[in-house]
């Protein structure tokens, strides 16, 4: 019944084919030849430098493989000065729980008897925007593959997600496809999607931004490295065929073939194939469990080029192959094409003679198509043929590591001055501030009901959140909660955030503020913080406003770890996003995971035990520019709110402290939207309201109501403490000198919301005006 | 036959089932195809309830002596073609529609994709097309159990109403009028939705039993709903325990 069961085994998977190919031999005998490096993405600077590492002229193939591998998705080449700092700023301390760092394909954070974690997030911005469906789907399929290559077990996903206007016609389409394809593809590999984010902004219509997290679990023995080692060990290529799909600019090397009846509307964008992905990951947990693999790759960006390349340079540094014995679904397809095709679900790895056997096995019982290559050398070339000639000889560590490394002017924007000067308070957008109780309750319904406040659940409930069993928590909580081990409860947290418009008002501490957010969404589940995972969205690294974006940025959140003392494991920079010379918001979204000793102590995000006491941690201070609210008034400018790294540690402390010792039974952090919303989240999440009373705040902290319902002054949440646990909570806070109100009581009974001052709210109403928003404007 | 869930649950299905088995010496396979997705959550259901889950591959060729099958979620082979349609002739399902019309009467139960592979194999009538809304649907459904005779619903009350995930893109069941009006007058119809019909199913049914009530099939999820913390919310969030503990009570029964 599996007729496209059968391995192949090397030289039977090509037919001969008439192309006119570049051998290495015939590039040192025609130095002269143009190459069309600059169609391929390459400056000439770059040009020259390929030919002067070879000491010739590069083949089309090794042209093919030099321009994707030093491409700025691949190579890093315009952040990597600035991204040092995650390595350098880090003490031992940090490390202690570090058992892999940057540089592998994701960071393995240790999470005690025995268990390791792994985790990553990655971007697939402009494929999403090109094809949202196809986009977003590879999207889930490149990061799941960088978890199995360390060896793990998949068990999570998470997917932030950022797009343009939601009143503008070509949002549908891009949301619409992202989500579908993110569920398509997420929801048939068996993996719960526990999280993410939803932003809309016109920085973002024609750049949206999809990005996916993917989290891990294995054993410590378990954690496989990319590397090559072992001369005479075989490499194989394993999983889907290749085809023309995701191929770049490589179809300009099209001029190698003597073929022109070649398909001609091949998609720019990768295709996926869910079941294929999922059949990948339970074959290749097969390989690692028989320990059948000495090494492997997944193939993402830049194919065959990257995989060879990475594997043989991490390696004993040498590897032969003979490329038309990959497996082709166009069979059109030219060396240059091969070796650049992104087509997705496929592994690369390295196989001692002796377990072939045992391989082969594996590959048939999932009914996985594989070939053999060629093997790991000692020679430090990476050697690629075609019918035995070859059309590569390089070092490979040239192709992976060495690529060109730029330190990119930049410098403070002329406008920043004046953007930061503009403050919401008195601007013309903050006329008609609302104050009177009929004024703030309608306020209050409007922020929740707006884009970004809205109920996320039109998009949630497309997403398995239940699969695996072991989902403790999901959206709309603070974090995502997955049990590792069944036996003790063990398991992990995982929170991103994000917020463009503080980061473009202040990029150096915007994106500190997105590492508090997420470290306090984790602290608030009750999790411990360990880890840090970035996607960096940012526009040209060529315009030096963006530049000093970046750089501040990485800055900023490298200091940020520093404080909080956890460390950077791996992530992602993406860069040019932006629609002609306007960039988007810069975007640092960052992922904070946590580790729970049982999972069963995580603290949900609502109340729902009438009479517990209703506590506002932190204290309060008029911050409202770059808020949800001068947001919903059109106006961005000023300062965002302040950092205060030690404060959200200290508040992070009585979180978990709480959550552990059972004297919270929910806990919500204030972030956009500011009390007000998290108020309203709090009694929607069960349905269970509350009586507020806010003197005590406005009192103390010196602000008017309706400050301190939509200031989002950073290191505050709201927590529901049980009566009998009241003295023992408020002694913590006051033992650790964290400022702590009693602002309330949850009230079961009456179906409302009451803040003293606002008009009283029903939950019904709040409830529908909240979950309006997306199928309004979706369907 | 030999075959265990890779990582994780495999050592733990070994270790535990061997010393639930005293306890009743039941056993229940759980199949996976490639692309089933939720075996794992199967065999937790199976262990919780306190029967020993044997993992079955579907290219075994026979069933050993398993006491009942369970044929989990997911989307086997992609669902590509039609969901089911290619699982259907699994060796191993030829053995478990002989097993289920045989006069042992074998108790199966089908969830979700493994609904979709009953009615394929013809052990259950009608079939599910896509969700009339088009989406994938993730949810707390409620559900009322109308019949309680099954092998998979003693131990529930007749009119009881459960809470159970319900998670799916091709859910909608239909069937001709005639096979409707014959499954309700013969109690085939299993269990309904309440409260909101999530997929445009006929007559609101979300499972079904063949006429000697061994076999049922739903497209709701009781696996999820066994453990509480990581089932549904409301509710006690374990009330699909009860589908693994009455095919277990229906064993022990039968076998005094």
């Amino acid at each position: 019944m599996t007729e496209t069961s059968a391995g192949r085994t090397a030289g039977t998977a090509t037919e001969t084919k008439k192309f006119n190919i570049d051998t290495v031999e015939n590039a040192a005998r025609t130095p002269d030849v143009e190459l069309p490096w600059a169609e391929l993405g390459l400056k000439q600077n770059e040009f020259d430098e390929v030919v002067k590492v070879l000491g010739r002229r590069p083949t089309g193939a090794e042209l093919a493989m030099y321009s994707v591998m030093w491409s700025e998705h691949c190579s890093y080449k315009s952040s990597k000065n600035h991204l040092r700092q995650f390595g350098d700023k880090v003490t031992d301390e940090m490390k202690k729980d570090m058992l892999v760092g940057i540089g592998e394909n994701a960071g393995v954070t240790n999470l005690g008897d025995g268990w390791a974690v792994t985790f990553k997030i990655e971007s697939h911005n402009s494929p999403s925007f090109v094809e949202p469906y196809q986009g977003a789907a590879t999207g889930i399929g490149g990061i799941v593959r960088d978890i199995i290559s360390m060896g793990a077990r998949p068990v999570a996903v998470m997917d932030p997600l950022r797009f343009g206007a939601i009143d503008h016609p070509d949002t549908a389409r891009v949301m619409h496809g992202a989500v579908a394809g993110i569920g398509g593809y997420g929801n048939s590999l068996g993996l719960p999607n526990i999280g993410g984010e939803m932003v809309f902004d016109s920085v973002y219509q024609g750049n949206p931004l999809v990005n996916a997290l993917a989290v891990g679990v294995m054993r410590h023995e378990d954690i496989r490295l990319a590397n090559a080692s072992g001369k005479g060990n075989k490499v194989v290529l394993f999983g889907a065929r290749t085809g023309g799909d995701g191929i770049g600019g490589a179809s300009v090397l099209a001029s190698e073939s003597f073929d022109d009846s070649k398909p001609s509307k091949r998609p720019a964008v990768q295709v996926g194939d869910p079941f294929a992905e999922k059949v990948l990951i339970e074959c290749c947990l097969e390989l690692f469990k028989g320990s059948l693999v000495e090494g492997i790759q997944d193939l993402g960006a830049a194919g065959i080029s990257c995989a060879t390349s990475e594997l043989a340079s991490n390696g004993d540094g040498g590897m032969e192959v003979e490329l038309t014995s990959v497996l082709l679904r166009d069979p059109t397809l030219t060396p240059g094409e091969i070796l650049m095709s992104e087509s997705q679900e496929r592994m690369m790895a390295v196989v001692t003679p002796e377990n072939i056997a045992a391989f082969e096995a594996v590959m048939d019982k999932w009914a996985v198509e594989y070939s053999w290559l060629g093997e790991v050398t000692d020679t430090g070339r990476l050697i690629i043929t075609w019918e035995g000639e070859v059309i590569v000889d390089v070092d490979p560590r040239t192709v992976a590591h060495d690529g060109p490394v730029y330190d990119r002017p930049y410098a403070r924007p002329e406008w920043q001055d004046a953007v930061q000067a503009d403050a919401f308070t008195g601007s013309v957008q903050d006329a008609g501030r609302p104050s009177a109780p009929a004024e703030l309750a309608a306020a209050i319904t409007e922020l929740v009901a707006s884009p970004n406040m809205c109920s996320k659940s039109w998009i949630t409930n497309q997403y398995d959140r239940y699969v695996g069993g072991n989902t403790a928590m999901a959206f709309p909580d603070d974090a995502g909660v997955v049990r590792v081990d069944e036996e003790t409860g063990l398991g992990v947290a995982l929170a991103t955030d994000a917020n463009g418009r503080y980061t473009y008002l202040d990029p150096y501490h915007g994106a500190q503020l997105a590492l508090a957010e997420a470290y306090r969404n984790v602290a608030t589940s009750g999790a411990v913080p360990m880890a840090v995972s970035d996607c960096l969205n940012f526009g040209s690294p060529e315009d030096p406003d963006v530049m000093w974006q970046l750089a501040e940025a990485i800055r900023g959140l490298s200091d940020a770890c520093m404080v909080l003392g956890i460390p950077v494991t791996g992530g992602n920079v993406s860069l040019y996003n932006q629609t002609g010379t306007t960039p988007i918001h810069p975007s640092p979204v960052v992922a904070v995971l946590g580790k729970f000793d049982d999972v069963a102590r995580r603290t949900p995000s609502g109340w729902k035990e009438d009479g517990q006491a209703i506590y506002l941690l932190g204290t309060t201070a008029a911050e409202l520019d770059g808020s949800e609210w001068s947001n919903m008034r059109g106006h961005l400018g000023g300062l965002p709110p302040k950092v205060d790294l030690a404060a959200e540690r200290e508040l992070g402390e009585i979180l978990i402290n709480a959550s552990r010792d059972g004297m919270v039974d929910s806990a919500h952090d204030l972030s956009e939207g500011g009390l007000a919303a998290a108020l309203v989240e709090s009694s929607l999440r069960y349905g269970v309201g509350a009586r507020i009373a806010l003197q005590d705040v406005l009192d103390r902290d010196g602000v008017d109501l309706f400050t301190a319902l939509f200031s989002e002054t950073q290191g505050r949440a709201i927590v529901a403490v049980p009566r009998s646990e009241e003295i023992r909570f408020k002694d913590m806070c006051t033992a650790r000198g964290f400022a702590h109100l009693r602002i309330g009581v949850v009230d079961a009974e009456g179906g409302t919301l009451e803040i003293n001052g606002v008009e009283t709210m029903n939950l019904d109403a709040l409830r529908e005006a909240h979950e309006a928003t997306l199928p309004k404007y979706f369907g | 036959m030999t075959e265990l869930p890779l990582i994780g649950e495999a050592v733990a299905v070994a270790a535990h089932g061997s010393d639930i088995r005293q306890l009743t010496g039941a056993k229940i396979g759980v199949v996976t195809f490639p692309g089933t997705l939720d075996d794992r959550d199967a065999v937790r259901a199976v262990r919780l309830a306190g029967a020993t889950p044997v993992a079955l591959w579907h290219a075994d060729t026979t069933l050993g002596d398993v006491d009942a099958v369970v044929i989990p979620g997911g989307f086997s082979y992609g669902d590509y073609l039609r969901a089911g349609a290619i699982s259907r002739f699994a060796p191993l399902m030829s053995k478990i529609i002989d097993a289920a019309n045989s006069d042992a009467r074998l108790p199966v139960l089908g969830i979700c994709n493994g609904f979709q592979i009953l009615t394929e194999s013809h052990l259950l009538p009608g079939s599910m097309i896509k969700n009339d809304h088009l989406k994938f649907m993730c949810r707390d459904q409620v559900l009322r159990v109308e019949n309680n005779t099954t092998a998979w619903t003693g131990d529930y009350a007749a009119g009881q109403e459960i809470t159970v995930p319900l998670k799916n893109q091709d859910g909608q069941y239909i069937a001709d009028e005639k096979t409707l009006d014959a499954l309700e007058a013969e109690g085939r119809v299993v269990f309904r939705y309440v409260g909101w019909n999530p997929n445009g199913s006929r007559r609101d049914i979300a499972g079904i039993a063949n006429a000697a009530g061994n076999v049922v099939g739903l497209m709701p999820h009781p696996e999820h709903a066994v453990e509480a913390g990581f089932g549904p919310e409301d509710g006690s969030g374990t009330e699909g325990l009860g589908f693994f503990t009455s095919v277990l009570n229906k064993i022990v029964g039968d076998n005094k």
